[in-house]
């Protein structure tokens, strides 16, 4: 449904060279599939969303929106945002503030190549601001409307043309934390009922998880890793991955022997490690390994022997009510883990660290 | 990688097509409005007429203008009259702004607007009404405090330089209040509470926070108040001619009123009052600019804290009072009053039986009154009308357009401020006395002297609002399938509206009461308002000039009225 193809996006910088906000990158949205660009800011995706809406004209490399050309360097083709099939939703949500609801959602029907008629925009107007629960809200001045109500209306505005594409920049970043959890629920919700191709922007890695079919995460300008959630979470590829997306351990170390069926042997400043690796890393490579908090096992007594296990000290102990938060003082290294909140450990307390060695991955170290 | 990175040298996203004519057609407007009459007077400065439309380059203007011995004590006028009326305006306007804002004095509430009442008041008519105050033969002060006391002679006299500061400083007391009471707002009152919680008092933390927080604002607000002294033309003109006290301005006026008009010698006093008032406004954006470094706005909202003053909130109290009703409400009652009489006379029982609508029926017969009511009217509404379609045009190609060297435009739109307003009469003389077309001597002559000055102000409107519109509302516009043209109606005009018609009605106030270009340019026919009043006053018909000047801020207060109607009603909140 969308099909970006070397997209390359640069932005003058006073006199200097163009600063390359998009730098090559290419990807499909297959059509009713939630397919999210995740990133830092200042990594491009909010760019590469403008691009495909039409707001920025890329400077090389081609989009299509709908099997339909909309944007190409090579032949100079530049459909205007007006003329491209779209839906988008703002950061801000730009609702307009001198008009009413009903005004917002009708906007996009009175400015349409094709004139409806009266009764036609009050039907679909309806139907949009029923689909997001408006219905009671039309005669309101879009103003009046809570930060919720407003990140809904937004949505019904940009469904109501009935877009072959649908673009989220971030809609829910403004909302409170509570608010926004339920809007991550009701906004997948729509989506699958309408089964809307839907491309979403955001830096936040639990939105990201929690709908999307794909995610692309980006890092200066390009796509590092593309894939389902799970296998961004747990097959990241690269460091910056591993970061981003949850908080990680990391231990440095070098390969000393490839066990085959992708898994190896690393030596790190806290012994001997068995963990995944990725395709490509040989015997004495540096890596990183990384492990995520809540693979860790904790002992407070010392396990039969076992394969990954570590002996430290209790560093630091919070309880959050769901986990226990614990930092492991290990030789050289520190652990985060999290554990259950049944756990009672003070600071000092010996402990043991399991590494299960499935939930390791060594990645390389740059 | 097919990616011929095309050069593009910026980003025009929302930008029309044919958008490269616009910005120079308003360009070029810019320069023919703000720098062309510049140039003009540099020229016309530099030269002299040897024989009838013969001119040769000299320096002899120069000589004339500053050479002389009595050059200097026209300089050392106009330095006391501004410094003293710098000064005393921003110490009344920060007492005002002060108890206002910070104490707790009583009733402090309804003072904020009754102290930028007096903004209402031309300045030829704030001089008029001061001078039947406080006029050494006629005044009613001088003749209530003479009898009062038994004095042998009068208490005050306004034609001196202490009565010229006294008489312009009260007009620029609303500008030094609302400018101060804005630095005052803005203070965060966690850095005052951090002093007295680091053990200072509140005297300390007065002197060592507060009043250090407030330097840079004071300072920027004494600059432009001695700067917009030495421009202004009011007080000179009506107090300070008389009282044979000149000043720089007054200077450049007689010498175009001289027989023949020595222009040579008035441009080159132009070109001198001209880089002096540049060089202020040059310190003053920069002195703004440093100011940032102090910015206390947090964009938080807080509640500035308020001072307890005890007992001497009732000083204070006494303070706005007398304030209010010695300063603001006499010079009113006084021109209401006069205005009723055949001739001047201070209030009595025998006066009370002589009023009558003598000088209204008198007005209502009297053709040059209609005509100038008319070019005022006319004048107001045309510029108000050009000057905001001109700079929501540029505002829009300075803020929208993201075109390259659209700074240039903003520039030129800023260019006018440092104008003032004799040396743009001026260079407009210089200008189309030897124009082609033969506008001068005609009002739109004025009307180009007023769209050029006010071409700032409108720029502040236009800018102001094309700002606060998130760019994010046009382009949900766009994205929505609505074309450029779609756009600018459906969203981005409306949306604009309420800014664009706050600033016609302000240009359309300023340049009804418009004086100092116009008494240059306005002659006969072309002949505004506050012209005739002083032509009027001159030749000694006060009471009737007492009765234009009711009128003429009934004008005003009615322009106002409907000001607060149409913000009050299409204002968004945002």
């Amino acid at each position: 449904m969308i099909e970006i193809k070397s997209l390359v996006k640069i932005y003058q910088d006073g006199d200097n060279a163009g600063v390359k906000a998009v730098n090559d990158i290419s990807f499909n949205v297959e059509e009713g599939r939630f397919y999210t660009l995740l990133g830092p800011s200042g990594c491009g995706k909010t760019t590469t969303l403008r691009c495909i809406a039409g707001l920025e004209k890329a400077n090389g490399g081609e989009i299509l929106v709908a099997g339909k050309k909309v944007f190409s360097a090579l032949d100079g083709t530049f459909v205007p945002a007006y003329r491209r099939p779209i839906g988008m939703v703002f950061q801000s949500y730009a609702i307009w503030p001198h008009m009413t609801v009903f005004e917002n959602v009708a906007f996009p029907l009175r400015v349409g190549k094709q004139r409806l008629s009266n009764a036609e925009i009050q039907k679909k107007v309806s139907t949009a601001l029923e689909q997001v629960e408006l219905s009671d809200y039309g005669e309101r001045m879009a103003t009046q409307l809570s930060g919720g109500q407003q990140q809904r209306l937004a949505l019904a505005r940009a469904l109501v043309r009935e877009p072959q594409v649908l673009l989220l920049d971030e809609p829910l970043s403004n909302l409170d934390a509570k608010l926004r959890e339920r809007m991550r629920f009701e906004l997948r919700e729509l989506q699958r009922r309408l089964r809307i191709t839907t491309l979403y922007v955001t830096h936040d890695q639990v939105e990201a998880l929690s709908m999307s079919n794909i995610i692309a995460v980006m890092n200066s300008g390009v796509i590092v890793q593309e894939g389902p959630p799970r296998d961004i979470y747990l097959q990241p590829k690269t460091k910056f991955v591993a970061n981003f997306i949850g908080s990680t351990n990391q231990m440095t170390g070098q390969v000393t022997k490839l066990e085959g069926n992708g898994t190896a042997t690393v030596h790190t400043d806290d012994g001997e490690i068995c963990c995944g690796i990725l395709d490509g890393l040989i015997a004495g490579s540096r890596v990183v390994v990384v492990v995520r908090p809540e693979s860790i096992n904790l002992h407070t007594q010392q396990p039969p022997i076992g394969s990954n296990v570590i002996e430290g000290k209790i560093g630091a102990a919070m309880f959050l009510g769901e986990y226990v938060d614990c930092t492991v003082e290990l030789g050289k290294n520190v652990l985060q883990t999290h554990q259950r909140y049944t756990l009672q450990v003070r600071r000092g307390d010996p402990v043991w660290v399991e590494l299960p060695a499935g939930e390791c991955m060594a990645l390389p170290a740059e | 990688m097919a990616t011929a990175a095309i050069p593009r040298t910026g980003k025009m996203t929302l930008s029309l097509d044919p958008a490269l004519l616009i910005p120079v057609v308003g360009a070029g407007i810019l320069v023919y409005l703000a720098v062309l009459p510049l140039l003009m007077l540099f020229v016309g400065s530099f030269q002299a007429e040897v024989a009838p439309r013969e001119f040769v380059y000299t320096l002899k203007n120069y000589h004339a203008a500053y050479a002389s011995e009595y050059t200097y004590s026209t300089f050392l006028n106009s330095l006391i009259f501004a410094s003293g009326s710098a000064g005393l305006g921003f110490i009344l306007g920060t007492m005002l702004a002060w108890l206002t804002e910070r104490t707790n004095t009583p009733l402090r509430g309804i003072f904020v607007p009754l102290a930028v009442v007096p903004l209402i008041l031309p300045g030829v008519l704030e001089s008029i009404a001061w001078i039947f105050l406080l006029s050494p033969k006629f005044g009613y002060l001088n003749v209530w405090l003479t009898n009062l006391f038994g004095l042998k002679s009068p208490p005050f006299n306004v034609f001196s330089l202490p009565g010229m500061i006294w008489v312009h400083s009260v007009g620029q007391v609303p500008l030094a209040f609302l400018l101060m009471v804005a630095a005052f707002k803005s203070m965060d009152p966690s850095l005052e509470e951090s002093a007295m919680m680091s053990g200072a008092n509140t005297w300390q933390t007065f002197r060592r926070v507060t009043l250090r927080l407030l330097m840079p604002t004071a300072g920027s607000v004494l600059l432009i108040l001695f700067v917009r002294t030495l421009e202004s033309f009011e007080t000179p003109a009506l107090i300070g001619i008389p009282a044979r006290i000149y000043v720089y301005t007054s200077e450049i006026y007689l010498a175009f009123n001289e027989y023949p008009p020595d222009y040579g010698r008035g441009g080159a006093l132009a070109v001198g009052l001209l880089l002096l008032s540049a060089v202020g406004v040059w310190l003053y954006t920069r002195a703004t600019k440093e100011g940032k470094k102090f910015q206390t706005v947090t964009g938080k909202a807080f509640r500035p804290r308020q001072f307890d003053l005890g007992g001497w909130r009732w000083v204070g109290f006494g303070f706005l009072t007398g304030y209010f009703i010695f300063v603001v409400l006499l010079p009113f009652l006084v021109l209401f009053w006069a205005s009723f009489l055949p001739f001047f006379a201070a209030p009595s029982w025998d006066a009370v039986q002589k009023l009558s609508l003598d000088n209204y029926r008198y007005l209502n017969g009297f053709r040059p009154f209609w005509d100038a009511l008319q070019n005022s009217i006319l004048l107001a509404t045309l510029t108000a009308t050009v000057a905001m379609v001109l700079t929501s045009l540029v505002a829009w190609i300075v803020y929208k357009s993201r075109l390259p060297g659209a700074w240039i435009l903003d520039f030129l739109a800023f260019v006018p401020i440092t104008i003032p307003g004799i040396v743009m009469g001026m260079a407009l003389i210089l200008l189309y006395v030897a124009f082609p077309i033969p506008i001068y001597g005609t009002i739109w002559v004025l009307l180009i002297a007023y769209v050029t000055r006010f071409i700032p102000y409108g720029m502040r409107a236009a800018s102001g609002s094309i700002l606060q519109i998130h760019s994010e509302l046009e382009e949900a516009a766009s994205a929505s399938g609505a074309s450029w043209w779609e756009t600018f109606k459906r969203v981005t005009l409306p949306l604009l509206r309420p800014g664009l018609v706050a600033g016609w009605i302000y240009i359309c106030i300023v340049s009804f009461r418009e004086f100092s270009t116009s008494v240059l340019l306005a002659t006969g026919e072309s002949r505004v308002l506050s012209i005739l009043l002083f032509t009027m006053f001159e030749q000694g018909q006060v009471t009737v000039v007492a009765a234009i000047g009711v009128l003429m801020i009934a004008t005003l207060l009615s322009i106002v009225a409907v000001f607060y109607k149409f913000t009050g009603k299409i204002g968004i909140q945002t």
